[in-house]
């Protein structure tokens, strides 16, 4: 990789780990407690289908290379996967245990196990060397459905090439997955055994143009778009821009969500103060929330629209955040930004009640929050210009279609996957978009070269 | 109505003839009861006797002794040792049995012996132990390592004559009960329990240690235990032993010319398995690797145990239920051919792990089936979707994460009405069921699987009496 990363040890403190790992011997109890099932429901409702029993039998017995190869079978990204993957709505979720009147299995902690053993032994993913045939792709965007359609593309011997837009591959792997969840460092770490496979990174490359995607139409046989959702939304009130946060300063302002993970992340921000208000409820806002707390922010507000039972962060994402002492203003809106007397944000608000699926605003509740720095937190807008200019690539309320089953956009030569297919979901899911789009590239090659053959 | 509250009477008393103790539990001769400081300790633990760590012949003995044979993150399912009898000097050990004897007078104290094959050490060590004050003795021929090298243990055990010789030589001179302390690693443990019989014996206790070897270090490729690079087969015992232990016992208790006042030993460590070997006959039980894990604190749960089940099925006695069982086992031609059972699956239980299915599609009959909402399919087996079809299915359907608040809320109400999923609950196909118990073994969920009656109309029947009592027709023929 041509980008190095240096991991700030000032973040790497603040950030400690949300879920320490579990012991080898730990591991070893805990994976003799699964029972085995059939068909396994954990099994079932992972998007990339990992076969957990199969993987913590292995655990059990010892067999922990063999643990972890049958993880990355399915999962290229099963590291990350076992540290962002909302399990209480997937494979723990399943877990037989819960009509057991058991605690669920640990699923997460033991496939981090695994992974973080087979990191340690510095084994290659490749035992051996895959049959080249003769295959060209390309990937653009380096986040979870790239990485992923890349390696399995590469495990069936093409040239895969992805093309990334900023200095660090990975995407919100990277930039974007809180660092108590996702060190940075985890994420690059993953990105290296896909590039030791001999996929080719390309990273500061910005694909924007008709021409741009022309050029590449004529060097690579399949194009794999996977390049996620565009920057957050914007309030659209008043004061917005104006005091967008001064890095220079590094003392206030308005910075979003994303913004704000990735400077943290990349050390460019080590501290924040004062007071800090979140607008949004969903997972990312809660993101947000805990890393402002832990930059060292006095006060987090998170200002919702609706009420607490409306929250769209999973529900273990919003204990998290009530245990790290982030407090709630509900059917709250934003309506202006102003700067205080002593240089500070004021933040003008108003009530709101919700009519059905209406919200009204209620006269005379405005309320102003003097605060220091606001970080919007409404989701991601998609990349509607970006997509406008893929040829033949048909577009629905701002997501590529495809082919669910093998990825494929209207263009029979461009597949998709990931954020920008789905509107925004999880790793695992846009690691299962991609997983199938390289199977569905494969097939579509087939079939081109055996009708070149007719 | 409840049953009248009473306390059961454990106590032993004039076992094999003569001894008895508070209760039926004691402490196999082992390192448990390798001094007379430990046996007062076990003895105020609650422990009814305690046979002493075998007196005998002079051995120096190696370290490591022991290992373990773990299963499924259990520490010690199975246990084996190579240690040898005692290594302290005959006088240090004689001296403690009389200290302890003079302070723990009700409790049982039974010197494990073991010398060298003549008359005169035999009736010279009988005589000490005896004037020590032991209650009775118990004649080690069953160790299986080290001493059996040297003529002695194991190396008597095996050969009927050897054990009733010494038992004559023993009898000859003893006062006390005398008990004869069987070895299994022979074909039939019923030939050198009637040699002990023959030779005046006055109890046995079995089983002593299985042969064994408890497994081998991969990465040093040197079995276990592991002394200085090298190993030595060893005996084992601990729960894992414990089903062959019972399968003796009743041959024994069930055999006129063997049967003699036993004590039961052979993975003992609960109430529950005190019982079982009481029920098979014994007048006592003998406990070592249980005590060994977790101290001499575990007879506690043991007595208590014993007396509330006694309680609970109106048994005020040990003698109320001693031997019970015996002669519910039979040979195999006498059992009825006629009575079927078949499993039934309770759906308000049922945890869908689905391990009943595979392990009847793999491992059994082929009749329990996944297909409660597909509808069911009776016939033969190749009509029905074999499991493999079910994992595929899986494998290639496309599952998302439930991001929104409304996913999630329609996910939990795609349900059935059970707390299983229908799709999970598996159905029993009772027409074919062979009511062989595989699936009720496996299921984890307790009385999830039960095996119910269902009457065939017809009348008892056994394979003996179905054949005229004619033998096995796989029987080799000699031309």
């Amino acid at each position: 990789m041509s980008s190095t990363f240096t991991e700030d040890p000032e973040i790497r403190k603040r950030f400690a780990e949300l879920h320490p790992p579990l012991t080898a011997q730990a591991a070893v109890v805990e994976s003799n407690r699964c029972l085995h099932c059939f068909d396994a429901p954990c099994m079932v409702v992972c998007p990339t289908h990992i076969d957990v029993p199969g993987f913590i039998k292995r655990i059990a017995s010892g067999n922990l290379r063999g643990s972890a190869r049958k993880i990355l079978e399915a999962n290229i990204l099963a590291g990350s996967c076992s540290r962002v993957c909302p399990v209480e709505v997937l494979c723990e979720g399943a877990c037989v245990m819960h009509r057991y009147d058991r605690p669920p299995i640990q699923i997460a902690q033991l496939q981090r196990h695994a992974m973080d053993e087979f990191h340690r032994s510095k084994e290659p993913l490749l035992p051996e060397a895959p049959q080249e045939r003769d295959l060209k792709v390309v990937c653009i965007g380096s986040g979870p459905a790239s990485l992923a359609c890349a390696a399995e593309l590469r495990r069936h011997g093409a040239q895969v090439k992805v093309i990334e837009r900023r200095a660090l591959p990975g995407g919100l792997n990277t930039y974007g997955v809180a660092e108590y969840k996702l060190p940075t460092a985890e994420s690059l770490r993953e990105v290296e055994l896909i590039r030791q496979m001999g996929v080719e990174f390309k990273q500061n490359t910005v694909i924007a143009t008709a021409a741009d995607l022309e050029r590449l139409q004529s060097d690579f046989d399949f194009i794999f778009l996977g390049v996620g959702l565009g920057a957050m939304q914007r309030l659209n009130i008043p004061g917005e821009d104006a005091h967008s946060f001064q890095r220079a300063n590094q003392t206030s302002g308005v910075l979003n969500a994303l913004e704000l993970i990735a400077a943290y992340k990349t050390g460019h921000i080590k501290i924040l103060h004062g007071s800090v208000v979140i607008i949004g409820a969903g997972n990312t806002a809660i993101d947000a929330a805990v890393a402002a707390r832990r930059l060292g922010a006095s006060i987090v507000t998170m200002l919702y629209r609706r009420g607490e039972t409306d929250v769209s962060a999973f529900d273990f994402e919003y204990a998290h955040a009530r245990h790290e002492g982030i407090r709630f203003a509900w059917y709250r809106a934003p309506v202006a930004i102003r700067t205080s007397e002593d240089d500070r944000l004021l933040l003008e608000t108003i009530g709101v009640r919700a009519n059905g699926d209406l919200l009204e605003e209620i006269e005379g509740s405005e309320e102003t929050i003097l605060c220091d720095t606001v970080i919007p937190a409404i989701g991601q807008s998609p990349l509607t210009e970006l997509l406008s200019n893929f040829g033949r690539v048909t577009i629905d309320g701002g997501r590529i279609v495809i082919d669910r089953a093998t990825g494929q956009t209207t263009n029979p030569l461009i597949f998709a996957g990931g954020d920008c297919t789905n509107g925004g979901r999880e790793v695992v899911d846009a690691v299962a978009d991609g997983k199938r789009a390289a199977l569905g590239i494969l097939a579509a090659a087939e079939e081109k070269s055996e009708a070149a053959i007719v | 109505m409840s049953n009248p509250v009473y306390t059961p009477d454990i106590s032993v008393r004039g076992f094999a003839g003569g001894i008895s103790s508070p209760n039926p539990f004691w402490l196999a001769s082992a390192p448990p009861t390798n001094c007379g400081e430990q046996i007062m300790r076990a003895f105020d633990a609650g422990w009814g006797g305690a046979v002493w760590k075998t007196i005998g012949a002079p051995v120096t003995n190696v370290s490591s002794r022991y290992s373990s044979i773990d299963w499924m993150g259990q520490r010690m399912m199975g246990f084996n040792n190579i240690e040898l009898i005692s290594d302290r000097p005959i006088e240090t050990n004689l001296l403690e049995i009389t200290e302890v004897k003079k302070r723990y007078p009700k409790h049982a104290v039974i010197a494990s012996l073991m010398v060298e094959s003549t008359r005169e050490a035999w009736h010279d060590i009988v005589a000490r132990s005896e004037d020590a004050g032991a209650d009775g003795l118990e004649l080690n021929f069953g160790c299986p390592h080290g001493m059996s090298e040297r003529g002695m243990g194991s190396a008597v055990g095996q050969v009927p004559e050897y054990a009733q010789m010494i038992t004559e030589w023993v009898k000859e001179k003893a006062r006390t009960p005398v008990l004869v302390k069987l070895t299994p690693n022979v074909s039939d443990i019923r030939t050198v329990a009637r040699a002990a019989k023959r030779g005046g014996a006055d109890g046995l206790s079995a089983i002593n240690t299985i042969n064994s070897i408890t497994g081998i270090d991969l990465d040093t490729l040197i079995p276990r235990p592991n002394v200085d690079g090298r190993s030595s087969h060893g005996g084992y015992c601990g729960p894992a032993v414990k089903p062959i232990a019972l399968n003796m016992v009743q041959q024994v208790m069930s055999d006129a010319e063997s049967a003699l006042p036993m004590s039961g030993i052979g993975g003992i460590g609960t109430w529950g398995d005190a019982a079982e070997f009481i029920l098979l006959g014994c007048g006592t039980v003998q406990v070592c690797t249980a005590a060994m894990h977790y101290g001499y604190r575990i007879v506690e749960d043991m007595a208590d145990g014993l007396q509330n089940w006694m309680r609970g099925k109106g048994f005020r006695t040990l003698e109320d239920f001693r031997g019970l069982s015996v002669n519910r086992v039979t040979e195999w031609k006498h059992l009825n051919l006629n009575y079927k059972i078949v499993a039934h699956i309770d759906e308000q239980k049922c945890i869908g792990c689905d391990l009943c299915h595979i392990a009847c599609w793999d491992g059994a009959h082929q009749c329990i089936h996944l297909d409660r909402v597909s509808g069911p399919v009776d016939g033969h087996v190749e009509v029905h979707a074999i499991p493999a079809s079910f994992e595929t299915a899986s494998r290639e359907s496309i599952a998302v994460t439930p991001v929104t608040r409304r996913e999630r809320v329609v996910d939990a109400a795609a349900h059935g009405p059970y707390p299983t999923p229908l799709a999970r609950i598996p159905r029993v196909d009772e027409t074919e069921c062979v009511g062989c118990n595989l699936c009720s073994c496996v299921c984890p969920v307790q009385d999830c699987i039960t095996m119910v009656e269902v009457s065939t109309g017809l009348p008892a029947e056994t394979w003996d009496e179905r054949t005229g009592g004619a033998t096995c027709a796989t029987e080799p023929q000699i031309i």
